[in-house]
This record gives structure tokens, sequence and C-alpha cells, in this order.
């Protein structure tokens, strides 16, 4: 589904990504871990095609499409979602219109019928359980005076909405405390499917108990230094992060 | 921003029609169609106030409405205590002009204790292939307890170039309550020069939500007394222009008496070579304590020709207030762009929705639903470009086919 080949990237001349290699298929989840300020989110933003980063060399292909032509919005419409680690404030904007101008646009792509108003209405009320948010969403501003779990329990809902075939939630776990993080876990899993496929990229072990990846990666100095089994997550949260810099610095890593 | 002694110049080279005679039938020519609004329509027709028989109507709970010459003539005593009440400080040019030669206009007179329900409108059109000049008067009295609220709409409806010299007088009793909105839909080649003069009593309270969608050359003063303590005032503001379009608004608010409040927000968007000016100076006198004055101005400019001159102004004698003032000039949020893009909302859409957002504000301060509801489908459709001037006048619709309007399906 989503294969990324030795993709550099830099910012203003220098270089955060140095080699990123990573292919996820239908129904995995993966988790990309690693220490601050290693290229995880620099990873999500350029897979989503944010401004300001430029690709040097290497490849993003999803479903066989060069994702690095497409604009931000087409790579949404293919059926990319990125939950953000901080969810923008869009006051005036209601959540209901903002969905409803999304997944519109999104069906017009695939040549879809819009939803009307009742369909539309009653895909929000359902959707609204996958994230318990009982409270009447649709008026309320985006992001609008909402609390940190509210606005990343706001973007798994956006994600519900959507049903994107790749999300990747970018330290969706930051700031929640474990109320909102059971509630934001339950609901990616409720949201798991066969032809579906999720990138977790997280600091901490702990959303890992909620959901469980197929694979972990490291990422360490621009690249993916360490793969394996949903152990290795348990294994760097015992041991931190020091190791792989020293097996890293020893070139005993990729 | 051009000076009145300029604008009389400009003046001078319009002439005003003369009383037309016989007066027409008023529903063939003005229905507004805001659906379930149900106002009491007050409609001037180059100048003029149209009606079918009576220039003066006193309703069954003793409101007086209709020409304010009339009115003149007939009940001199309820107008003369609200007309030209302009100190020297605040004539210019211009309001000068219209006292000495004004057409006519609209006197309301609410009596005390009424409060009146259906909201009456003014609604002035200009369809006219000269270059016309009109210099109308209102005169607004609420009286004390009561409550009005007050619709003006200023159209133009033929590409001519024609000048508008417009002065209202406000008078608020004490513990009256008046709303009052405006719009200006002007066409290209027009002037409208509108200057309100508001006096308010102790425990009044004026709010006022002033809507641009087209100007040639707009131009809103608004002068508020706030004599007696505890006299509210809030004035909100909207301008959308474009092309060379032009609209300044000028804001003069003078706490007089103690204990009293004043909110500003004004909003503009400007696009291609639009220019904006805000003046807002809120003066505080030394005996003004306890006031509360708040200003804002916020502008977002889409290109690089637009511009628009920002001046917001304290001027404060007493020491125990609470002011603020604030000014913007910007774009749109990138990072708010892109949040919507990533959801698949193509780059044009989610600017329109981003500039719609920033608009609304305005008329989310509207208390009347239907009207709100139609302010705001307005400004939607004026940033889409799909709105030139209002399509619920009958008179934009039946007699100029060659006008085109979409239909708004959200309204069906």
């Amino acid at each position: 589904m989503l294969k990324i080949e030795n993709l550099h990237v830099t910012i203003k001349e220098r270089e955060i990504l140095k080699g990123v290699n990573l292919e996820v298929k239908a129904g995995e989840v993966h988790a990309i871990m690693g220490p601050n300020g290693t290229g995880k989110s620099t990873l999500a933003s350029v897979v989503a095609g944010k401004e300001g980063y430029d690709v040097t060399a290497g490849s993003i292909t999803f479903n066989g499409k060069n994702l690095l032509e497409l604009s931000v919005e087409d790579r949404a419409r293919e059926g990319i979602f990125i939950g953000f680690q901080y969810p923008v404030e869009i006051p005036g904007v209601s959540i209901a219109n903002f969905m409803r101008t999304a997944l519109n646009e999104i069906r017009q792509y695939r040549g879809l019928d819009p939803l009307n108003g009742a369909q539309f209405l009653r895909l929000m009320n359902e959707k609204q359980k996958v994230v318990e948010l009982t409270e009447k969403l649709s008026n309320r501003s985006v992001n609008e005076g909402f609390s940190g779990g509210e606005k990343k329990r706001n973007e798994i809902f956006q994600m519900a909405m959507l049903e994107p075939q790749l999300a990747i939630l970018d330290e969706t776990d930051s700031g929640l405390d474990i109320d909102a993080l059971r509630i934001v876990a339950n609901g990616v899993n409720q949201l798991k499917r066969p032809d579906n496929a999720t990138i977790v990229i997280t600091h901490y072990q702990r959303l890992l108990d909620y959901i469980v990846p197929d694979v972990v990666h490291i990422l360490y100095d621009g690249r993916i230094v360490k793969s394996g089994p949903k152990e290795l997550a348990l294994e760097l949260e015992q041991r931190g992060y020091e190791w792989i810099k020293e097996e890293y610095e020893q070139g005993k890593l990729a | 921003m051009k000076s009145f002694a300029e604008a009389l110049k400009t003046l001078s080279q319009f002439r005003q029609q003369t009383a037309p005679d016989p007066y027409r039938p008023v529903e063939e020519y003005f229905k507004c169609q805001v659906s379930q609004m149900g106002s009491e329509m007050l409609p001037i027709l180059n100048g003029w106030y149209v009606h079918d028989s009576d220039g003066l109507t006193t309703y069954d709970n003793g409101v007086v409405a209709g020409s304010l010459k009339t009115a003149l003539q007939r009940c001199p005593e309820l107008v003369r205590p609200a007309l030209s009440r302009i100190s020297d400080k605040e004539r210019n040019e211009l309001t000068d002009s219209n006292e000495q030669q004004f057409n006519d206009g609209i006197f309301i007179y609410v009596p005390d204790d009424v409060n009146v329900e259906q909201p009456f409108q003014i609604v002035s059109l200009v369809n006219s292939r000269d270059d016309l000049l009109v210099q109308n008067r209102h005169v607004i009295r609420v009286g004390r307890n009561a409550t009005l609220s007050l619709i003006q709409c200023d159209d133009s409806i033929r590409s001519v170039s024609h000048f508008l010299n417009i002065v209202t007088e406000i008078s608020l009793s004490e513990n009256a309550t008046l709303h009052y909105y405006k719009t200006e839909n002007k066409e290209a080649d027009s002037h409208l020069f509108h200057h309100v003069f508001v006096n308010q009593q102790a425990f009044s309270m004026f709010q006022s939500n002033a809507i641009t969608f087209n100007a040639g050359y707009v131009c809103n003063n608004i002068h508020v007394n706030l004599s007696e303590p505890f006299a509210e005032a809030r004035l909100y503001g909207l301008y959308l222009v474009d092309k060379t379009q032009q609209c300044d608004n000028h804001i003069k608010i003078n706490h007089i008496a103690t204990d009293c409040k004043s909110y500003q927000l004004y909003k503009g968007i400007l696009d291609d070579e639009a220019k904006a000016g805000f003046h807002g100076h809120v003066a505080v006198l030394p005996d003004a304590q306890r006031t509360n004055a708040f200003q804002t101005n916020r502008n977002i400019l889409l290109t690089d020709k637009a511009s628009v001159n920002t001046k917001p102004f304290l001027e404060i004698y007493a020491d125990d207030v609470q002011c603020s003032h604030g000014a913007t000039v910007g774009q749109l949020d990138d990072e708010a762009l892109y949040y919507l893009r990533s959801r698949g909302i193509g780059e044009r859409s989610a600017r329109k929705l981003l500039m719609f957002a920033f608009a609304n504000e305005v008329c989310n301060y509207v208390r009347i639903p239907a009207l709100k509801d139609r302010l705001s489908d307005m400004v939607q459709r004026r940033l889409n470009g799909e709105l030139t001037i209002c399509d619920q006048c009958l008179l934009h619709n039946a007699n100029h086919s060659e006008l085109f309007f979409p239909i708004d399906e959200t309204k069906i």
C-alpha cells in the first residue's frame, strides 16, 4: 500500500531524513518510535504533503501512485489521513460544515454522489460513538476551546468519518491521560479493517499496550535503524534509547 | 480616506430629483422576501418616500412612522427635539449640505414603554439614468423603556453613477434599546456617505451591525454620545470589497458620563485593488469614570494590491477606566489552510471556508434569526463571487431580467 524508498528530506538545507525505507501493507499496524528530533514528525508531514520540506532523493508511492506529485488534498482523497500532534483551532468553521465539505470533496474525487443532509447527520451520529463524543459536536467550531484530550478525540472522529486507507497518527498519545488514551486507542482499534493500515508514531510504549503493532521501527538520525516485532517496543521501554545510540554509533545498526 | 470637503465637490456634480408625483403603488416595487422576517417596509426610491396614500402612519401601539417632511408638518413637536441636534464640533461639509437640501427621509417615533416586535426596514433604492444626488435625512426616536429593531438597506440597481448623502439622527431615551442593521450593496460608480449620530441617555443600549457587500465608494460615519450613566453602544461592521471598491468607517464614541460601555468590532476582506479605512476614535472625558471601551479592527488582504489604512485611537482623560484597542492586517492562516486541505478539502474551498468563518462573526451578532441567516448566506455568496446585489428585492427581479442569480440550494 505505502512504499517509501531511500527518502531524503531537508528543511532549510538541513538534512532531516537520510534514506528512510518503509513498506506498509493492508491490514498492518506499524509503530515508529525514536527519541526527540530524529525525524518522526517530518516523515508524517512529507507523506501528507506539507510545504517547506524538500525531498532531495527517494520516492513515496501509495497504491502504486507517486505520492510526491500529488497536492495535500489529493493525497487525502487518495486515502491518506494524518492525525496531528497539535491540531489547529479554526474559529467560526463548524465541525459539521468542515466534515461535510471534506467528505463530499473526497466523494467527488472518487466519482461518488455527495451525501445529503440526512445521510450526513446519520453518519456523524454514528461515528461520534467511536470516540465517545456524546456532546453535540456539530455546531462547535473545529477544536476551538477543546482540551488536549478532546482535540485528539476529534482527530480520531475525523478519521472515522473519512475512513482512510492509511492513517498516520503522529504522537496521538501525547498529553493524554489514561482514560483519554484508552478512548482514542479503542477508536483506532474499532476502525481497523483488513483493507486499511495504520502507522502510529510515538515516544512511549504506553500507547502500544492498547494499539498492538505488527512491526515496530526505530527511527534514529534520519534513518530506520532497527525494525522488529512488538516486543521491540517493550525492550525500548526497559532499556531506553541509549543502547540504540551506542550500537548506531558503533556501526552495528543499518 | 477622502475628506468631506473633497466629497462635497464631487457631490455638486450630481442632481437631486424633484418630488415624484403621483406616487407609485408600494407593493409592486418593494417587497423584501427575507422569509419570516415580516418587516414593516419604509421604501425610498431615488431619495423620495414611496407610499400608497398617506405619508405618515400611526400604528395601534402609538408608533409613528413615515415621511420626515410629512411628520414635520403634522407633528413637529415629536420631530423637532431630535432633528438637527448635531453639534458644531460634529458637523461637516456633507452634513451641512444635507441639512440645507435634504429631499425627505424616514421618521420613526416609538413612545415610552412600547416594545416594537416587528422590525422596521428602510429600503432605499436608486434606479435612475441620471447622475442622481440623493440627500436623505432620517430621524429615529425611541422612548423610555422602549425597543426597536431597524434594518436599513441601501441598494442600487442600475450601473450608473449616483451620490448618496445620508444623515440619520438617533435619540435613545432612558433604558431604550435600538438594534440597527445596515446593509450596503452599491454599484461601482456610486458614492455613499452615511452619517449616523446617536445620542444615548441612561441605561440605553444601541447596537449596530453595518455590512458592506459592495461599494463604489462607501463612507460610514457613526458618532455616539454616551451622555448619561450606564449607556452601552455595540458597533459591529463588516466590509467585503473587491475590484477598485473602497469602504471607509469612521467611528467616534464620546464617553461623557460614568459607567458606560462601548464595543467595536470591525472586520474586512479586501480583494484585487480594493481599499478600506478604519478610523475608530474613543474619547473618555474627565467625568467618565468606570468606562469600559474595547475596539478591534481585523483585516484580511487577499492580494498585494489591496490596502487598508487602520487607525484605532483612544483618548482618555479619566483615570478609572478599562480600555483596549487593536488592529490586525494579514492573510489567511497557513496552518488552518493546511489542516483543512489535509482532510481532502481543495485549496479554493478551504480558503472560502476560512474567509466565511472570519466574516460571519459579524453576522453572528444579528438578533433577528431570519435576517442573520439571510446575511450569512449573502456573505457566503459574496465570497463565492455570486452576489452582486440583494436578489430579494422584487424590483431587481421583476424589471431586470439581465441580472442572473444562481439558485441558492441551501434555502430550498
